[in-house]
């Protein structure tokens, strides 16, 4: 055939791959991605999975029909000891190369950059759940939950400063209410990810890791240790709960009357702790 | 061949087992325990004047030194220090292999020979591979169930550890070292490197660090993952101590391997062999070289403070004690990003070799190459914050690292293309190493793909830490890099032997190890989207299906391995049938020596005339002139 005829059909195939894929991807895969859609955060992410696996699909499948096409064509059947043509290059067909690859990077990382810096309505801040670190690129509501994280070895405390500083076991978040993150560690670093909440940030001793959420469907989610801590990392899993607003105050007003004594003897709150000066003890 | 004052080397005596015992690994070996053991007791004296660490139920210092004196004593025995102190007084010296004259007892020691330290870096590599991946097995064994694990959580994870240090340090010699030290001398016409004891030096670091790490079992194991992030690693018990010399020693190897590499290529190459027309394979191993020499350095230096804060209570790393651990994660990927291409780079270089051959067409576009393997070694310098995207670090940096990440992608689109181009239109003969090499194209296709999602910040939030990164980056090193590795193994191993393999095995080997990794690492990415952790001993139950399919596909992708090694030492140690000069009709430099290789391959030196891709060019001229003559 062709050298045309050959691009022509392999270029079919690719179109029509790609078309299914893409809808695949948006229509089947695509409410199923994760991390849901419980938080603004955990929708952003969703959205930008689904994004992503549409953008990289078509690239992926030219790769691999190309491959495929030429492979299935260009074998050596008869066996004959002949060379190829000698081809040593288009260049234009590799300037044009060049020109799509680089507009579809140029495409992702504005449209990663935008998914970072966008400013879902209501809620706590920008960053995609993301860890911030102690200044995060920006802060808009004023009824934000401040929560502190505070990773050891092998479990996660919370610590609500809002409430008189109380220090909690488990955690639970009101809907619907913006919430602020502050992740530290005492000892090593571990790192604090809400699954359904779409937040992840690491924990770590001596720094203040702000990340933001903004829960929007009550239920339950999971938290992991997503960074190795020792030998029980594997064990460092709890659930938490996004509850309505008057069962969270509830909640939180019966921790405080059970946790009076033992938050009175609490350091004061504080953006870190050092516990030991040696950094050895766990 | 090299520089020395005597007269050429007497006739290889027969070798009996009294001449094994008296080599220079099992001198190594006497000197390595007898150092420890020195310097352990001196060690052990100095660590008990510091309360500190009297304090503690380890002595850390006195660990550090014996590893130091078992390293200098390994170092004595094989006769490093021997050459430059006899020298130094004035008499003839030589070095250690050249008493052996030809004999196979220079396999056993120090030797400069670029040939043998090829064959050495094979055996080495080859015995680190195969116990890093007995390790991987242990892993998948423990990952069968949910809950209620088999090892202790200790064990675990320091069976993770060992194979994810193992992997990452013998796979930056797993091609730079057999195919680098052997071929890339031959490819550029010269025969040897530029600095052959420091090629023996590089050389031998591999084995003791491989043992040294190796040992920190003895020591409680290290639960701390191939990252070695304090202020885990400060509270870590001894067998931390392992893992940073060993590390260390890896980074020194790859430092003096890097420069020995540059060295060579920039100044060795024979007449004619212009940069235009260095193969694709030695375009791998510079740029991989000019990694090796730039970016370990930074990670010595990590882990020498790593060292002091658990020895001489320093506080680099302690946030109480002014100091920071955001310090070590970016000095450790400033070099962990780079050396992730240390181990792609030769793979590129692989694949963009062996394509040409296998589809008698020149390289479509050998400048785009280039420029592909060379923008991706530049650009990996400036990508290492991604790994860091959740740690708050500086929050609007990520933008900037999100950006230089996700170019890294045009550099590497090059490659394709390329591969692509050069297989369009050809006639393609589809022999192992062919099959390995398109397989590469595959796999890395997945791991860069799978990449994008963690360059982009919303999407590595909810990846980070997952499964989905030990997916990705086993698509990229095994997928990638192994793959490439088995390509080189099946085209070159023949000229570097003399024997042939079996092609049958051959063919088993390439279709199970691709099916079974595919089956193996593809549902992973399900695994780490459906919220599994990394290093982990224990998971939601409801992924117990996912991981006992995933679990299952190891061990036959292990089993696979084990074909390679019933073919290997099938064809090597019994059948014996001699391999051709050039069975692959290839135009490239070394296919042109005799087969085996003698060991001064270019009596005369050569005058490189062509690229050695003008397959199908009437007017192509034979690469080398004079072609030398088969035996």
């Amino acid at each position: 055939m062709h050298e045309r005829g050959h691009i022509r059909r392999a270029l079919t195939i690719w179109v029509i791959g790609s078309v299914v894929a893409v809808l695949l991807i948006i229509f089947a895969l695509g409410p199923h991605m994760p991390p849901g859609t419980m938080t603004e955060e955990a929708k952003g992410q969703r959205f930008t999975n689904i994004l992503l696996s549409a953008v990289m699909a078509p690239l992926a499948l030219a790769m691999i029909v190309a491959f495929v096409y030429a492979i299935v064509t260009f074998r050596n059947r008869d066996g004959s000891l002949g060379d190829g043509p000698a081809d040593f290059g288009d260049s234009r067909m590799q300037l044009g190369w060049l020109i799509v690859t680089s507009s579809v990077v140029l495409l992702l990382a504005g449209l990663g950059t935008y998914a970072l810096y966008e400013e879902p309505a209501n809620a706590a801040g920008v960053g995609a759940g993301g860890g911030q670190g102690p200044t995060p690129i920006q802060r808009t509501s004023h009824n934000r939950l401040v929560v502190q994280v505070i990773g050891q070895q092998w479990q996660f405390t919370y610590r609500f400063p809002q409430y008189g500083g109380v220090e909690t076991f488990r955690l639970e978040l009101p809907v619907n209410r913006p919430v602020e993150f502050h992740v530290t560690s005492l000892d090593v670093i571990h790192a604090f990810w809400a699954y359904q909440l779409g937040v992840k940030a690491d924990a770590v001793p001596g720094a203040d890791n702000i990340a933001f959420a903004t829960p929007r469907r009550t239920g339950s989610f999971d938290i992991r240790c997503a960074e190795l801590c020792g030998v029980w990392h594997g064990e460092m899993s709890d659930k938490g709960l996004v509850v309505a607003p008057s069962a969270f105050a509830s909640w939180i007003s019966s921790q405080r009357r059970q946790n009076a004594p033992a938050t009175g003897q609490l350091p004061p709150y504080g953006r870190s702790y050092f516990p030991d000066p040696t950094g050895r003890a766990g | 061949m090299s520089v020395t004052t005597t007269a050429p080397p007497p006739p290889a005596p027969r070798t009996g087992w009294a001449d094994v015992l008296r080599s220079g690994i099992v001198r190594g070996i006497v000197g390595a325990v007898v150092g420890y053991i020195v310097f352990y007791l001196i060690g052990r004296k100095i660590g008990n004047t510091i309360p500190y660490v009297a304090d503690l139920d380890q002595n850390d210092p006195a660990i550090f030194i014996g590893y130091l004196g078992a390293v200098a004593g390994w170092l004595a025995g094989l006769g490093f220090f021997a050459y430059p102190l006899r020298r130094m007084a004035g008499q003839p010296a030589t070095i250690g292999s050249e008493r052996h004259g030809g004999g196979p007892l220079r396999y056993l020691g120090m030797c400069t020979d670029h040939k043998v330290i090829g064959l050495q870096y094979l055996g080495a590599v080859g015995v680190l591979f195969f116990i890093a991946g007995l390790n991987a097995m242990l892993i998948r064994v423990e990952l069968l169930r949910p809950a209620s694990p088999i090892y202790s959580p200790g064990q675990y994870l320091t069976i993770v550890t060992l194979h994810g240090t193992m992997m990452i340090m013998i796979m930056s010699a797993v091609v730079v070292g057999p195919f680098g030290h052997y071929l890339m001398p031959l490819m550029i016409g010269s025969g040897r490197m530029a600095f052959p004891r420091l090629e023996a030096l590089s050389f031998w670091l591999v084995p003791i660090a491989g043992a040294i790490l190796m040992s920190s079992v003895d020591f409680g194991g290290m639960a701390v993952g191939w990252t070695g992030y304090p202020t885990l690693a400060n509270q870590a018990n001894a067998g931390i101590d392992g893992y940073i010399v060993a590390f260390a020693l890896i980074a020194f190897a790859m430092i003096l391997n890097g420069l020995n590499i540059l060295a060579t290529v920039i100044h060795m190459r024979a007449p004619g062999m212009s940069w235009s027309r260095l193969p694709m394979f030695v375009w791998g191993i510079v740029a991989t070289g000019a990694l090796m020499a730039l970016a370990p350095m930074v990670f010595v230096a990590a882990l020498f403070m790593e060292a002091l804060d658990r020895t001489a209570s320093t506080n680099f790393y302690v946030a109480s004690g002014g100091g920071s651990p955001f310090l070590y994660e970016n000095l450790f990927w400033f070099f962990g990003h780079p050396e992730v291409y240390i181990l792609a780079l030769p793979g590129f270089g692989i694949v963009l070799e062996l394509l040409p051959v296998f589809s008698r067409k020149p390289l479509w576009g050998y400048r785009l190459g280039v420029a592909g393997i060379l923008g991706v070694a530049i650009l990996s310098f400036a990508v290492w914050q991604h790994h860091l995207f959740v740690s708050g670090i500086n929050s609007n940096l990520r933008p900037f690292y999100m950006l230089t990440t996700e170019l890294i992608s045009v550099p590497t689109g090059l490659i394709f293309l390329v591969g692509l181009g050069t297989i369009w239109g050809g006639k393609l003969r589809f022999e192992v190493p062919m099959l390995f090499a398109l397989a590469f194209f595959f796999n890395f296709l997945i791991g860069g793909i799978s990449g994008v999602f963690l360059s982009d910040v919303p999407s590595d939030v909810s990846l980070h830490g997952s499964y989905f990164v030990m997916a990705h980056f086993h698509y990229t090193i095994m997928g990638g890099l192994v793959f490439a590795f088995f390509a080189g193994i099946y085209y070159w191993l023949p000229k570097m032997t003399g024997v042939r393999l079996n092609e049958r095995l051959a063919k088993w080997h390439f279709w199970t190890m691709f099916i079974f990794f595919n089956t193996t690492f593809l549902p992973l990415f399900a695994a780490g989207m459906l919220n599994m952790p990394r290093r982990v001993n224990t998971y939601d139950p409801s992924l117990r299906g996912l991981n006992i399919f995933v679990s299952v596909s190891a061990f036959l992708l292990g089993i696979s391995m084990l074909i390679f090694l019933v073919n290997l030492v099938w064809s090597l140690a019994f059948v014996r049938r001699p391999a051709e000069q050039n069975p692959w009709r290839s135009k490239g430099l070394e296919w042109q020596l005799p087969t085996p290789v003698p060991a001064d391959p270019f009596l005369e030196p050569p005058v490189i005339e062509d690229a050695p891709y003008g397959y199908g060019d009437p007017r192509a001229v034979p690469v080398i002139d004079p072609v030398p003559e088969s035996p």
